[in-house]
C-alpha cells in the first residue's frame, strides 16, 4: 500500500477544505480492499466519520432523507425502510455480509466500484499487468478478450465492460432517490439516474461528481400509495456473493392492470440498470405473464453479451419476470 | 460441561504456566513486529501477561470497570486535525493502549495483532471476505482488516479477549466447543465474534436465517453444520 497522510474532518467545510489529491473515508470497505490492491493510492486520506450525516428521517413531504453516513445496517433495518421501502432493505441485506454492512455507508455503496477482477488486479497477469481502461485510461481491457462471466451486457463499450457492482443503487434507481452533495462550488442534487455515467470512452469517470464534492444526503420521494416492491437477486451463492441478475421493482396494480411501474436492474449493466423499456412496455397493459415477459424482452433488448456471459441475458429476462410476479401478486 | 471444557483448553493454557504471567524467561518475550515497539516496556503489553492481569468478568462488563486503566489526555482537536498523525489511543476489551509512531496504513487487524498483541483476531484473507478478523466496535460486528487503526480513536473494540476466557467461557465459546464448531479453529474466533453480535441483532429464528446472519464467516473446514447448532443453542436459551 502506499503511504498516505490522514485527515480527520469534524465537519462538512473542513472536510471540503482539504480535499487537494485527497479521498473521504467513510467505511473504507472498498477504498481499504482497493489501497491494498494499489488501484486506489490516494495522497491524503479525509476520515469523515465524525461528520453529522448518520440520520434517517422523514421529510416534510413524506419522503425520506437518509445521511450519507448512514451505515448500510442501519437503513436497511430501520423501521420506515422496512414498511414504505422494502425493495431497500432487501437490496442492502443482499448485498456484501453482515460485517461490511456494518461499516458500510450509503454516500460510499454509491461510490462503489466494479469487481472487475482485471480492474482489481494491477499487477497481475502479462508483463506490465492487465490493462484497464477504467484504472489506468489508455492502456485497453483485459476483460473483453478475457475470463468476463462476471460482465456486464447493458451500457458497455469497446474501452470497458465493468458491472455496477451495487445492489442498494438498484433499488435507489427504482425508488428515483435523490442525491444531495457539496463542494467547493456550493450544493447541488443530482437525480440518481444521471449520478451514475456510462463507460463510452471516459470509463474512469464513474459518476457525476465533480472534484471536491462530497455526498451528504440522499432523498427518497414519498412512497408510491398502493404500490408493492420487491427486489430480487440471483448469484452463484446463496449470500454474499455480488448478483449475476437482480431486478428491482415498483408497482402498483388497479383492476389488473398497472398503473405505476418503475423498474431497475442489476448485475447486467455498467450501471444501476432503470429499465424505461420495461416500465413502457408493462404500463396501463394487463398485469400478467405474457406482459411480463414482453417487458423482459424489451428491457434486455439492446444487450450484448461477451463471450463468457450470454446466459445472463435470459436469466436477467427470468429475474425480472418472476420479481414482476411477487410485486404485482394480489393476496 | 465445564470438566470437558476445561479438558478441552487445556492445550491452550498449558502454553501459559502460571509462573510467567508477568515475568517470561528472554527468549519468551513476545516479538513486536513493527519496526517502531511499544513505548516503554511497562506498556510492552503481551497477551499472555494480559491475559492473566485481567479477570474475564470485568472484561464482559466492558469498559468502565477497569477502574485502574491509566487516565489519559484527550487529545486536542490539533492532533487529531494534524496530517499523517500518527499517535493515538486505543481502547480495547476495556483497556486503553496508547500507540505512538503508528504507521497510517495500518489496519486496525494489524495493530490488535502486532502492536497490542491480542492475536486471537486473525487474519485471513485481509480484504472484508471472509470474517476471519471479525471483532466488534461499539458493540457492532466488522472487518477489522477494512479499516485503519487511525479511524478508532474513541471507539470501544471488543476481541475475542474480551469475549471470554478459559474457565470463564461466553455461552457462545462453550456452545462451540459443546457442537465442535471447528476443526482447524483458525476462523473460529471471527465466527464467535459474529456469533455473539447477531445475538443482538434483528435476525429471525429459521436455519435459513441464521445462516445468511453467518454467512460473512467462511470456514475451510466446513463446520457449518456444527457452528449452526452452536448459534441456535445459545439463541433458544438466551
Amino acid at each position: 500500500m502506499e503511504t498516505f497522510n490522514y485527515v480527520k474532518a469534524p465537519s462538512v467545510e473542513k472536510a471540503l477544505a482539504s480535499i487537494q489529491e485527497a479521498k473521504f473515508i467513510a467505511g473504507g470497505t472498498t477504498l481499504v480492499d482497493l489501497m491494498k490492491l494499489h488501484v486506489e493510492t490516494p495522497k491524503t486520506l479525509i476520515d469523515i466519520n465524525l461528520l453529522p450525516l448518520e440520520k434517517i428521517e422523514k421529510l416534510p413531504d413524506g419522503g425520506l432523507r437518509i445521511g450519507a453516513m448512514a451505515r448500510n445496517s442501519d437503513l436497511a433495518w430501520n423501521e420506515e425502510v422496512k414498511k414504505s421501502y422494502p425493495v431497500l432493505s432487501e437490496a442492502l441485506l443482499s448485498g456484501a455480509s453482515p460485517q461490511l454492512r456494518n461499516m458500510a455507508t450509503t454516500g460510499g455503496n454509491l461510490l462503489q466500484r466494479t469487481r472487475c477482477m482485471y480492474f482489481r488486479e494491477p499487477g497481475a497477469g502479462t508483463p506490465g499487468g492487465y490493462g484497464c481502461n477504467k484504472r489506468t485510461p489508455g492502456t485497453g481491457c483485459a476483460a473483453t478478450d478475457g475470463f468476463n462471466r462476471m460482465h456486464a451486457v447493458l451500457g458497455t463499450s469497446d474501452k470497458c465492460i465493468a458491472t455496477h457492482p451495487s445492489d442498494m443503487c438498484v433499488a435507489m434507481a427504482a425508488l428515483e432517490a435523490v442525491i444531495h452533495v457539496e463542494g467547493p462550488k456550493g450544493k447541488r442534487i443530482i437525480p440518481i439516474a444521471e449520478f451514475h455515467k456510462l463507460p463510452g470512452d471516459t470509463p474512469h469517470i464513474e459518476n457525476a461528481l465533480e472534484a471536491g464534492e462530497l455526498i451528504t444526503y440522499v432523498d427518497l420521494p414519498k412512497p408510491v400509495e398502493g404500490a408493492k416492491s420487491t427486489y430480487l437477486k440471483l448469484r452463484d451463492r446463496a449470500s454474499y456473493e455480488f448478483a449475476l441478475a437482480s431486478a428491482a421493482v415498483v408497482a402498483r396494480v388497479e383492476g389488473g392492470h398497472i398503473r405505476y411501474i418503475r423498474i431497475a436492474m442489476g448485475g447486467v449493466g455498467t450501471k444501476p440498470w432503470r429499465s424505461r423499456e420495461a416500465e413502457a412496455a408493462l404500463m396501463g397493459k394487463a398485469a400478467n405473464e405474457a406482459t411480463f415477459k414482453t417487458a423482459a424482452q424489451a428491457a434486455l433488448a439492446k444487450a450484448r453479451p461477451q463471450k463468457d456471459n450470454a446466459f445472463k441475458v435470459e436469466l436477467a429476462k427470468r429475474c425480472l419476470v418472476r420479481s414482476l410476479k411477487t410485486a404485482t401478486a394480489t393476496a | 460441561m465445564a470438566d470437558s471444557i476445561d479438558t478441552r483448553f487445556r492445550h491452550l493454557r498449558s502454553r501459559t504456566p502460571e509462573h510467567s504471567n508477568h515475568q517470561l524467561a528472554p527468549d519468551q518475550q513476545p516479538v513486536d513486529l513493527e519496526p517502531v515497539g511499544l513505548e516503554s516496556a511497562k506498556l510492552r503489553v503481551s497477551r499472555r501477561s494480559f491475559l492473566g492481569g485481567i479477570g474475564a468478568t470485568s472484561l464482559i462488563a466492558g469498559a468502565a470497570s477497569l477502574a485502574n486503566a491509566a487516565p489519559l489526555e484527550e487529545p486536542t482537536q490539533e492532533q487529531t486535525e494534524a496530517a499523517g498523525a500518527t499517535t493515538l489511543t486505543l481502547r480495547v476489551n476495556g483497556k486503553e493502549y496508547p500507540l505512538k509512531n503508528l504507521d497510517p496504513r495500518a489496519t486496525l487487524l494489524d495493530t490488535l495483532r502486532e502492536r497490542i498483541h491480542l492475536t486471537g483476531t486473525k487474519k485471513g484473507c485481509d480484504h472484508g471476505q471472509c470474517g476471519a478478523c471479525t471483532v466488534h466496535v461499539n458493540g457492532r460486528r466488522v472487518n477489522s482488516c477494512l479499516s485503519f487503526a487511525l479511524m478508532h480513536e474513541g471507539d470501544e473494540i471488543t476481541t475475542i479477549e474480551g469475549v471470554g476466557q478459559p474457565g470463564n467461557l461466553h455461552p457462545m465459546q462453550a456452545a462451540f466447543v459443546e457442537h465442535d464448531g471447528y476443526q482447524c479453529g483458525y476462523c473460529t474466533s471471527g465466527q464467535i465474534m459474529s456469533a455473539v453480535a447477531l445475538l443482538k441483532e434483528p435476525i429471525g429464528s429459521t436455519d435459513d436465517e441464521v445462516k445468511q446472519a453467518m454467512s460473512g464467516n467462511i470456514c475451510r473446514c466446513g463446520a457449518y453444520t456444527n457452528i449452526l447448532a452452536a448459534v441456535k443453542q445459545v439463541r433458544s436459551r438466551a
